[in-house]
């Protein structure tokens, strides 16, 4: 075979690569050892092997009640995720199983919503939110997040929706299934894969959102992002506190991400890039 | 095919998705609009007065306008050539055959899963802290002194921690790309002696081009709407050498309550987000077809 790689080339390759993903994980990895030390030892100097012990992790939960903007963070983006899917799969359904002549330009208006930076609707948002008594509720921060992500997910459904062949739908038909046994039996499992890598993405998005969740929290609604946005000021924690603080945030992220590779790609690049 | 009934239960299903986002964009957008033709500030709310263009005459001739354009641009260039540059050099790496490459993906693409505001901190205390960072300590093995990042180089820094956020996401773009390449097209060019960087140019670089111009413009919307970043580690100083136009409106609006004014910016981020969107549009729009 033509392709076929020397193993010294392999090992060389192996290498190199490891050297990357280490240099660029080790922040996150240094972050990880920093929280199991204790604050003697995470100022003591470049150290990689902690002590293992777990009091920063227990004095974040104690000290700072860690739970209310974990709370915070699992309800609004969970929330804000469903709430977006309950409005975008019809719509996506729709655009995906009867087109119209205008549904390209529907979807492309969409995404334009998208293009809208945050920054330029801060002072109606904020004035509103501040009018209506929903500053700092999560209700108030739910929809704003359903609302700032609901392109994404009616885009990412609708690629996948067209990718379920129409003829299935005409087969059915002709054996005499009804349009509510089409939706039930043909077309929702065949969906559901791609409703799961939505609502996958999307939670994602929502737990990192940093730009609203600071605007229009303080204390009640605040999530995760906008807790550890307050430690800015060196004073607010220690070095292993706010690692183990930084470590708690997003290990549950982290691991979601990494079952959500391909459906990243997919939805931030619009099915651009597939 | 659609019958008459199906037709309007679509229109029904797609109703609720297109008036909500109608609603979303028209609403805020256009008191934004109003409001950048008023003289309100949240501290003297009785002296509200129609301004005119005032508002944009004062925001176009502060030089922190200029300062913040500047450096929004500087921030959005650096952080695309570094995430461009890098992604396309690890995507083709780690697409060679190398053993572990699950592990290898998942290290990489972990930045990108990190909540800006974590990121900010990480990088602030762990990595670039004058005394304690990683970086500080590297300086007093090689003899050096420490620097202090975000004082001296603060929108550098800045563009080092965003780089290393969206680098991830660049490479596995680029990656998902490269794994498309036809190899017999490869094996044909090798055969015929062209070289490995020849089979670069010529055959792996026009290939990513559609997924570099996508990772180019998406990174270009993030990119101009960087906050939590700047909030986090510099305040946007010192002075204004790391206040982006995202972070200034905020300041106007939320440390000034100048509301006239930062609706102002706010129309002027609109105009310049546009002239990105314009571009993006056309490049995802030709992949509905």
């Amino acid at each position: 075979m033509a392709r076929a790689v020397s193993s010294r080339a392999k090992v060389g390759y192996t290498v190199a690569a490891w050297i990357v993903a280490l240099l660029i994980f080790f922040p996150i990895l240094y972050t990880i050892i920093t929280s199991l030390k204790s604050e003697q030892e995470a100022i003591a100097g470049f150290d990689l092997i902690p002590s293992f012990t777990l009091e920063s992790f227990r004095a974040v939960q104690t000290q700072n009640d860690y739970w209310k903007p974990f709370t915070n963070s699992v309800i609004l983006s969970l929330g804000s995720t469903l709430l977006a899917l309950i409005v975008a799969i019809p719509a996506a359904w729709a655009m995906a199983f009867s087109p119209t002549k205008r549904t390209k330009d529907i979807l492309m208006w969409m995404l334009s919503t998208k293009m809208m930076p945050a920054v330029a609707v801060l002072v109606p948002i904020y004035l509103i939110f501040l009018r209506t008594g929903l500053m700092d509720t999560r209700i108030g921060l739910t929809v704003m997040l359903m609302l700032i992500n609901l392109p994404i997910v009616v885009w990412m459904l609708y690629t996948y929706f067209r990718e379920i062949p129409g003829e299935i739908l005409e087969a059915a038909r002709m054996d005499g299934a009804t349009l509510r046994d089409e939706i039930v039996h043909v077309l929702t499992p065949m969906a559901v894969p791609g409703i799961a890598s939505t609502l996958l993405l999307n939670v994602i998005l929502a737990w990192n959102e940093a730009f609203w969740t600071i605007q229009l929290t303080t204390t009640n609604a605040a999530p995760l992002s906008a807790f550890i946005a307050s430690f800015s000021s060196p004073q607010g924690l220690f070095w292993a506190k706010l690692s183990a603080a930084s470590v708690l945030a997003i290990a549950p992220i982290l691991i979601l991400g990494w079952f959500s590779q391909k459906q990243l790609v997919r939805g931030l690049t619009f099915g651009a890039v597939k | 095919m659609a019958t008459r009934q199906t037709a309007s239960l679509a229109r029904l299903m797609r109703a609720p998705a297109i008036i909500l986002l109608l609603i979303w964009m028209i609403v805020p957008l256009g008191m934004t609009l109003y409001y950048s033709f008023l003289n309100y500030n949240l501290l003297n709310p009785a002296g509200t007065s129609w301004a005119g263009w005032f508002n944009y005459r004062y925001f176009y001739t502060d030089p922190a306008f200029f300062d913040a354009i500047r450096n929004t641009l500087v921030l959005v260039l650096g952080v695309l050539v570094i995430t461009v540059v890098g992604g396309i050099a690890i995507a083709l790496l780690i697409d060679k055959p190398i053993w572990g490459q699950g592990i290898v993906r998942i290290l990489i693409i972990s930045p990108f899963f990190v909540m800006p505001p974590v990121a900010a901190l990480i990088w602030k205390n762990m990595i670039m802290h004058p005394s304690y960072g990683v970086f500080a300590d590297l300086a007093q093995v090689l003899g050096m002194q420490p620097v202090d990042w975000f004082a001296q180089f603060p929108l550098t820094s800045i563009i080092v921690i965003v780089a290393w956020q969206w680098l991830p996401f660049a490479t596995l773009i680029l990656l998902t790309s490269l794994q498309s390449l036809d190899g017999e097209q490869m094996e044909a060019a090798e055969m015929d002696g062209a070289s490995a960087l020849s089979r670069f140019i010529h055959l792996t670089l026009p290939h990513m081009a559609r997924a570099i111009t996508v990772v180019i413009l998406i990174q270009t919307i993030f990119l101009l709407g960087i906050y939590a970043e700047i909030l986090v580690t510099t305040n946007g100083g010192p002075g204004n050498a790391s206040t982006n136009l995202t972070y200034l409106i905020y300041r106007a609006a939320r440390l000034n309550f100048d509301i006239g004014g930062a609706a102002a910016g706010g129309i002027i981020a609109v105009i310049l987000a546009n002239l990105v969107a314009i571009f993006l549009m056309r490049a995802v729009g030709k992949n509905l077809d």
